[in-house]
């Protein structure tokens, strides 16, 4: 793991700062803290650019140093008070802990987390190869689960914080095309559902983001991926969103009603259906 | 010819043999014209090319917000590499106003980052709508022409990435010819992953504005002579009308407003042009009542006023697709430079070529490019007078008013501009462009486009419509 801090003399007023319980007002924006993981990924890049224009103070975490620094020098360009990076593979849940104390340490603090790390995987392989399938199980959800188990303790220690998590429309039922992927996600947002349910009343915000298809290195050449969502407006929906504390948020929004329908189908006539 | 002019065209056509599909092509240049079947493939970032490639050994064209008109963009069969995932902005010092940022980033997206912080954009083209990387390729130019050269002079340096994975770094001190040949070198030397620009300070939005119209180009160049100090200065011209209106036009002038004012940044265009207009939308008919309409929306010959940057600058930006006006057959641009001593007289003949011959739009600009020299090789401006407008595509006439328009261009000492062409043929591009042997020799193995290897081919096929 390669620790690195884009501004050695970040912002440090940890002290003199009110702890937010609920509502994070306007005026506080500017000291906000937040950690990103899997800061790579089109979704997160572009949340976090918002933020940045807002002077957020952020910690990118993602696998590719080439690419992270290139996210961290934007985020820095576009205003962010505070840019700290570090390199890691998420996978290694070993290092979790370490990981996390770092860039907590380094932000002083932290009000949000966003989780936003994530594979889609080749449905095809993962039916003949369990490997694969073990991966993206791992990928997607153990490794949050590892992730969430010390970032809600944390928060619960505080009494406050928002872990905002990506998770996926594929998570609300199994399809064949892309049943791995979306098992992963269905465990993931069950996961967010007890969290939530255990330590909403501690002051802690668990968030469940799900996305339909956005247009983005991730879904770059699948079949009708021009006609996917814009990832800029998919971001500005998720900050208003973590602004306001939403349990669950569809996005975009029209993504709720379709899935509520996905979901009505009954199961003798949903397993004939080529989806 | 140098060997690396002559392999592309074999494997070109080889590399698929699909036909274009009834639909939408994947990527269409801004008119529309011609139509190719290519592959799209998006890079997000920097390391993507050419790794992206895997191998493959198809050509390859890097492409932005294709808003070249013609076929400079388009690589027929071939792999277009579009760079407008790949936009971060990496640093900006305010001190100097120097932006460092990734090549597909688009210039609406550096006013948006650059406004608010009280920087502009030292040139910028009638569309804000196009990356960093195209306008230094295209070596593109504004209404400062005069005062501030094309794009390549505000560009202190950027990154090339040949298709072997060699990076250049190129500047006017570092690989200086490398840094030539990539100015307006129409994304044919390598992938431009990030660049410099030099960004200008600005006190506000605002650009103090005056229109005044005049009657021939006798009323133009002494209007330009009047006004050679202010920063921005364009015209309008009626290309449709003869008789005692051939000739008149609006002459533009804009500074940047000294009075602070608020540096908000743009709100998202509204209007969408939401469909293909019918072919007979455009003719001699509505083009002149629209010409008029025009000349005459100005009630007094001289008005002042205080006028947003982005009307000034941008005024078809705010109506996004506007080129569907022309219907799906689309449009081609025709743009020339004259130097001084052929500019008066030429300019005459070929706007009467043009009046007379009933095909031209409404769209019309004729501005005076300055003295402050290009840095690129293949760069179009130099000092003399330009003339900008678009014909729709009438088959059977078009091209032929065209390829008769260059001959004439060619005549007075001119030549066209590539990232407007669609029409220029080999022996015009060659005798306009006397370098293009020398800049051959820094063109990447592995890219080409279909405007390149339509006007370097040598055995003398002309488009047809």
């Amino acid at each position: 793991m390669t620790l690195s801090a884009f501004d050695p003399q970040p912002a440090r007023s940890a002290a003199t700062e009110p702890v937010h319980h609920h509502n994070v007002s306007p005026s506080a924006r500017v000291t906000r803290k937040i950690l990103v993981l899997g800061a790579t990924s089109g979704i997160a890049e572009a949340v976090c650019r918002i933020w940045a224009s807002q002077g957020a103070q952020l910690f990118l975490v993602a696998r590719n140093a080439e690419k992270l620094a290139a996210v961290a020098a934007d985020l820095k360009t576009r205003g962010a008070a505070y840019v700290g990076t570090a390199v890691a593979d998420l996978d290694d849940t070993a290092k979790h802990s370490e990981l996390l104390s770092h860039a907590i340490n380094s932000l002083t603090g932290m009000d949000i987390a966003l989780l936003a790390h994530g594979v889609l995987g080749e449905q095809p392989r993962a039916e003949q190869d369990f490997h694969h399938a073990a991966q993206i199980l791992h990928t997607n959800f153990v490794a949050p689960v590892s992730l969430l188990t010390w970032l809600s303790n944390y928060c619960v220690q505080r009494r406050s914080g928002v872990l905002a998590v990506i998770s996926s429309v594929a998570g609300d039922r199994g399809r064949k095309s892309n049943y791995l992927y979306g098992s992963s996600k269905a465990g993931l947002s069950a996961f967010l559902a007890g969290l939530r349910n255990r330590i909403d009343r501690e002051g802690v915000t668990v968030m469940t983001i799900k996305p339909g298809p956005v247009k983005t290195a991730m879904t770059a050449g699948m079949k009708g991926s021009e006609k996917f969502a814009d990832v800029n407006k998919v971001a500005q929906s998720i900050v208003a969103a973590i602004d306001k504390r939403v349990d669950t948020l569809y996005v975009p929004f029209q993504w709720a009603p379709i899935m509520w329908v996905v979901r009505s189908i009954p199961e003798r006539f949903f397993k004939k259906l080529n989806l | 010819m140098p060997a690396s002019t002559a392999e592309p065209t074999a494997s070109a056509s080889q590399a698929s043999s699909e036909s274009l599909p009834s639909g939408k092509p994947p990527f269409e240049s801004w008119g529309r014209y011609p139509k190719y079947n290519a592959r799209l493939v998006q890079l997000h970032w920097q390391s993507d090319f050419p790794s992206i490639l895997a191998g493959s050994h198809e050509y390859v064209l890097p492409v932005g917000m294709g808003r070249s008109y013609g076929d400079v963009c388009l690589l027929k069969d071939g792999v277009l590499l579009q760079t407008t995932g790949m936009n971060r902005l990496l640093d900006f010092d305010p001190r100097t106003g120097i932006l460092t940022a990734e090549s597909g980033a688009t210039l609406a997206q550096i006013l948006d980052f650059a406004v608010p912080r009280g920087f502009f954009l030292p040139v910028t083209p009638g569309t804000k709508y196009v990356t960093l990387g195209g306008a230094i390729a295209n070596d593109i130019h504004g209404k400062n022409h005069e005062a501030a050269g094309s794009f390549g002079n505000h560009v202190p340096c950027f990154e090339i990435v040949r298709s072997d994975g060699t990076r250049i770094l190129c500047s006017p001190r570092d690989n200086a010819e490398w840094f030539q040949a990539t100015i307006g070198g129409m994304g044919l030397t390598g992938l431009i992953t990030w660049a410099q620009l030099r960004l200008k300070p600005i006190v506000s939005r605002g650009i103090d504005y005056e229109g005044i119209q005049y009657h021939g180009i006798d009323e133009f160049l002494e209007l330009k002579q009047r006004y050679k100090n202010v920063e921005y200065t364009v015209s309008w011209v009626d290309c449709v009308s003869t008789g005692k209106n051939f000739a008149r036009g609006i002459f533009m002038l804009g500074e940047h407003s000294r009075v602070p004012g608020e540096l908000k940044p743009s709100p998202e265009p509204r209007l969408i042009f939401p469909m293909d207009a019918p072919g007979f939308a455009l003719n001699r008919t509505s083009m002149s009542a629209f010409n008029a309409v025009i000349f005459h929306k100005q009630r007094k010959p001289h008005v002042r006023l205080v006028q947003d940057y982005e009307p000034f600058f941008y005024p078809l930006d705010s109506v996004l697709h506007w080129n569907r006006m022309y219907g799906r057959n689309g449009l081609v641009q025709f743009q020339y430079v004259i130097p001084w001593e052929g500019a008066k007289e030429g300019t005459i003949a070929i706007l009467r070529a043009i009046a007379n011959s009933g095909l031209a739009s409404f769209l019309a600009v004729l501005k005076a490019f300055g003295d402050i020299p290009s840095l690129g090789m293949m760069s179009f401006p130099r000092p003399g007078i330009m003339l900008a407008l678009d014909f729709p595509i009438k088959p059977g006439v078009t091209m032929q008013l065209l390829e008769r328009l260059g001959d004439m261009t060619l005549d007075y000492g001119g030549r066209l501009y590539p990232a407007k062409d669609a029409a220029m043929t080999p022996r015009q591009f060659q005798s306009f462009y006397p370098n293009w042997e020398r800049f051959a020799r820094f063109r990447d193995p592995m890219i080409t486009s279909s405007f390149w290897e339509r006007v370097t081919d040598t055995n003398g096929v002309k488009p047809t419509v």
